[in-house]
């Protein structure tokens, strides 16, 4: 049973209005939906990791300018007009956060999950940022580095991470399947 | 919810991201923590949207109960004195080059502004009054605090300054962690290092 203020319900009612009033058209949102469902999702990030891990000089272009490295892709979705790639390593764990709302880059990591949008996940991660990440399962070493990026304006993040030796013989499709979306935000590792 | 946004930001029906930034943060409060995420956003894209007279909320709550629903809690607060002004679609690249030169270089320490700023902006509370130091300059940006209003796009210089987890959190901080904000210019001030005395001579 719907609630009496079920927002659910006022979401179909608003878009039942806009289109009846010719404003929005269900083709265009249908349009959207099929869009993201097919071509946007973090599979794009994973495939720029598994490369970065393969490939050294693409690797070196990526932390440098991430706009530029992944232009070639043409990746759709948006939200990646500044991207920036950070690099976890033996020293420094990275993750991603935005305390203001959700700010995520859309084309390489698609749309996020629904805790990254919660206010317990937003404040959180950037006041107790490792006892945060042991909730996710994630212990880090005391004498690693956390390194938390804020996404307060429109810089996007995006956490390259640390290879696993158990991947090391591994074909790229095995790699790109083994990156999850959780460790581009830097919740997990991989 | 999501693509309904997009097709409204598409159709030029709710002005800026900014704008729809800013109309999610005036929601009523209780629904802020209470709703879903996309119920936020149903909040500010109505509130937007009777701001902007696209609807009103009588027909809305009216199609609500064609629907078979009540209407009690509503989340959009629409203001009775919006800003008024023309908004020019397809503002969500925000990237300006700016003629002048960025007023910080990476390395340098910067304080963020400790006092309240009225309306949208991106400062985060946490970090007023807090020393960080400058890591990357990321050239000119659509500044939200004046493009939210309808007052222009402003552009900024915006910087990527590193906070030291104990000059945020104090010293029971966890060990070891820095949080890095974008921050534009105008949210922060040098800081200058303390000239050791010289004696007259």
């Amino acid at each position: 049973m719907t609630s009496p203020s079920d927002p659910e319900l006022r979401a179909r009612a608003l878009e039942a209005l806009l289109i009846g009033k010719g404003l929005i058209t269900e083709a265009a949102i249908d349009d959207r939906i099929t869009l993201f469902n097919q071509r946007v999702g973090p599979m794009n990030g994973s495939r720029v990791v598994a490369r970065a891990w393969a490939d050294a000089a693409f690797k070196a272009e990526l932390l440098l300018d991430a706009t530029a490295a992944i232009a070639p892709y043409q990746f759709v979705g948006g939200q990646v007009d500044k991207l920036v790639v950070v690099e976890n390593t033996p020293e420094v764990h990275n993750v991603v956060v935005c305390t203001l709302c959700s700010c995520y880059p859309l084309a390489v990591m698609g749309l996020p999950p629904k805790w990254y949008k919660d206010p317990a996940y937003r404040s959180r991660v950037v006041r107790e940022p490792r006892e945060v990440l042991a909730e996710f399962g994630l212990m880090l070493n005391p004498d690693r580095e956390v390194r938390v990026w804020d996404s307060s304006a429109e810089v996007r993040y995006m956490v390259l991470p640390m290879m696993p030796q158990r991947l090391a013989a591994a074909d790229e499709a095995t790699r790109i399947a083994a990156i999850h979306r959780d460790a581009l935000i830097g919740v997990v590792e991989v | 919810m999501f693509q309904m946004v997009n097709a409204a930001f598409v159709a030029g029906l709710i002005g800026n991201v900014d704008q729809f930034r800013h109309a999610i943060e005036r929601i009523d409060p209780a629904a802020y923590l209470s709703d879903s995420y996309f119920g936020r956003w149903l909040g500010g894209l109505e509130t937007l949207l009777v701001e902007r007279e696209v609807i009103r909320t009588a027909e809305l709550n009216d199609r609500v109960e064609e629907l078979g629903g009540a209407v009690s809690r509503i989340a959009a607060r629409p203001s009775a004195t919006p800003d008024r002004v023309a908004y020019p679609p397809g503002g969500r690249h925000g990237q300006r080059p700016i003629l002048a030169a960025p007023l910080y270089q990476p390395g340098q320490r910067v304080r963020a502004l400790s006092r309240g700023l009225a309306g949208h902006t991106r400062l985060p509370q946490y970090a007023r009054g807090r020393d960080g130091i400058i890591v990357a300059w990321h050239d000119g940006w659509v500044y939200p605090d004046s493009n939210a209003h309808g007052l222009g796009e402003y552009p900024q210089h915006l910087y990527t300054v590193c906070f030291e987890g104990k000059e945020l959190w104090g010293e029971d901080a966890e060990p070891g962690i820095r949080v890095h904000l974008d921050l534009f210019e105008p949210y922060l001030e040098p800081v200058v290092p303390d000239q050791p005395e010289q004696d007259e001579p």
